[in-house]
């Protein structure tokens, strides 16, 4: 039986957080399935300790292709350097997390290659009786759940939401089989060209966040963001935005969560002076643990908070600010 | 300059409505938009029509009623429309949609540049857009937030996970914009005239040369097993705060939960 691949991405020669949830989810699938893990990466010359850390976490193997023109992710080269992996290996199931990433090169590598392939998946299984892959994913707004198979074509492919699962334990000096390889320059042409990159500045991107601390119109004004981001900073989350909060030009459009801007699923939401409306709920019902603030007592946001606390944005944050510097404090000294 | 957009019709996220006692969506009270995200993609091609000259071609795959939604694309500045509809079409997955409208772009005149919005509402898949560049062989810019034109080269600004990047491209090139990439407006008075008088093409599987295995859901390599609707709501614990006895209560049950977590 052929193995169960993930692609392991990585920026700046860095294999990214995502690809040891990934193999988190192939070990599962390893369990109930007997089949071998291979992680698959592509870039430029990546440490044989950036790769052997995929095999301390649990994979059997490790496939790097390496050449300069791969050192950033380019859909093309990137599509084209693994559908040739894909066609002269064969492997059963292919997992990439659903990242910028992912969500742009398996959809490529699907259409090139005929393949069946399901966008952001939460749950994964193996069917027992038929031995195919389940792969089960919410739409609409998180208000639908489906299950999707690929019963023909090969390989399986799904993209896994960011932060659906933690990541592999690592043990360390693991034996596995790490394999470099040269692309050929034919698969590596791209008339698309990356020009630059400008990272977020101190403020952390929400989507890659296992904290949330999102506001909206309860905020009332922009002023009042300084409390907000020395909560955040203590927390050491993200900041998120509602619609409102974006249109209202408190904050920008990269922290919107919901239906129009970012699907989030930290592992804690903290909606603050957010009703929660329907779109809103869309990009972060899936999340954790919720806890909201809010004055309004009725505000639907309550029905899906694990803590709803009735109370004004501005004095809650504030003392929960000095309480986890205080704490911080009491642990340093 | 030739622009494409591609649309699609899509339930109105602001008309769901949602059962009170099973948590689950009625999807009889929902009726059908374009795609907000298209919205933002059409008014791009719109703004880069106005600067570049050129002309744009709307594209659905959809039920006859989708006419409706290319008539609101072409209110809002399309220049002529184009309608896939056949039953034949009928339970296509994204990569068979992808192919469908590949075999459509294949019979048209080639264009410079192709946007779509980065997912639909309903599906949220956000698969068709690469999967259509990949079947037509095209370079694809996926999370754009900004889409300008330099020399021969489409400059695209990308929201990634953790900052932007830009790229460069000469045409064609396939581009998936994100809500920031355009303020659309309104329809105008002279674009509803337009779309009220305007002929919509419409093609089926036979004028596109498709085999009928070549469509719909025995063409699509995935199959959905079962749909389900899950509850997230739930009865959690409330603090009401508004007094400084609660707001320490309050405080002190949010360290408890991130300690739990695993935050703190």
């Amino acid at each position: 039986m052929n193995g169960i691949w993930i692609f392991a991405e990585q920026n700046n020669g860095q294999i990214a957080a995502v690809a040891f949830e990934l193999l988190t989810r192939a070990l599962r699938l390893a369990a109930d399935s007997g089949r071998r893990i291979t992680a698959v990466t592509l870039g430029h010359n990546l440490a044989e300790s950036e790769l052997q850390r995929l095999i301390d976490c649990g994979a059997d193997g490790v496939l790097h292709a390496s050449a300069p023109p791969l050192a950033d992710f380019l859909p093309q080269p990137y599509a084209a350097v693994l559908q040739n992996l894909l066609e002269s290996h064969h492997p059963d199931i292919l997992l990439a997390a659903a990242t910028t990433q992912g969500r742009t090169l398996l959809p490529y590598v699907a259409g090139r290659m005929r393949a069946g392939l399901t966008a952001d998946c939460t749950e994964l299984a193996i069917d027992p009786d038929t031995g195919l892959l389940l792969q089960t994913r919410p739409a609409a707004g998180g208000n639908i759940m489906a299950t999707i198979k690929t019963p023909l074509q090969r390989p399986q492919m799904a993209t896994v939401r960011p932060h659906s699962s933690r990541p592999a334990p690592s043990l360390p000096g693991r034996r596995g089989d790490i394999r470099r390889w040269t692309p050929p320059a034919a698969l590596l042409a791209s008339p698309l060209r990356r020009l630059h990159f400008e990272p977020f500045s101190e403020e952390r991107g929400v989507q890659d966040a296992e904290v949330v601390l999102a506001v909206g119109r309860g905020l009332r004004k922009p002023d009042h963001l300084a409390v907000v981001r020395a909560a955040a900073s203590e927390l050491h989350a993200a900041i998120g935005a509602s619609r409102e909060a974006v249109d209202r030009g408190w904050l920008p459009y990269a922290a919107q969560v919901g239906l129009s801007g970012k699907t989030v699923t930290p592992k804690v939401y903290l909606a603050a002076g957010i009703s929660g409306a329907i779109q809103h709920l869309a990009g972060m019902q899936t999340a954790d643990c919720i806890i909201a603030v809010n004055t309004d007592p009725e505000a639907p946001i309550f029905n899906y908070a694990r803590l709803g606390i009735r109370a004004e944005l501005l004095p809650f944050l504030t003392a929960l600010t000095a309480r986890l510097r205080a704490r911080r404090n009491t642990a340093a000294s | 300059m030739r622009f494409l957009v591609l649309v699609k019709q899509v339930p109105e996220s602001q008309s769901v409505q949602m059962d009170k006692t099973t948590g689950t969506l009625i999807r009889e009270a929902a009726t059908s938009v374009i795609n907000p995200l298209d919205v933002h993609a059409l008014e791009c091609a719109c703004q880069l029509r106005d600067r570049l000259g050129g002309s744009i071609d709307c594209l659905c795959m959809g039920p006859p009623a989708a006419e409706h939604t290319l008539r609101e694309a072409i209110a809002l500045g399309a220049d002529a429309a184009f309608l896939l509809s056949d039953r034949r079409f009928a339970g296509s997955d994204t990569w068979c949609t992808a192919n469908t409208l590949a075999a459509a772009i294949r019979r048209l005149p080639a264009y410079d540049l192709i946007l779509c919005g980065e997912r639909a509402t309903d599906g949220e898949t956000g698969q068709t857009g690469p999967a259509l560049a990949a079947l037509l062989d095209l370079p694809v810019a996926t999370f754009a937030s900004h889409i300008d034109r330099q020399g021969d080269d489409w400059i695209i600004r990308r929201l990634l996970e953790n900052g932007y990047e830009t790229v460069a491209c000469p045409d064609p090139l396939v581009v998936c914009v994100l809500k920031e990439a355009a303020i659309p407006g309104l329809p105008t008075l002279q674009g509803k005239k337009r779309a009220r008088q305007a002929d919509i093409t419409r093609w089926d599987a036979a004028s596109l040369d498709l085999p009928g295995a070549d469509t719909g859901l025995q063409a699509s390599p995935t199959r959905v097993v079962k749909i389900f609707h899950p509850d997230h709501r739930q009865q959690g614990e409330r603090i009401d705060a508004r007094e400084t006895d609660g707001l320490a209560q309050a405080v002190d049950r949010v360290v408890a939960l991130l300690e739990q977590e695993g935050i703190l």
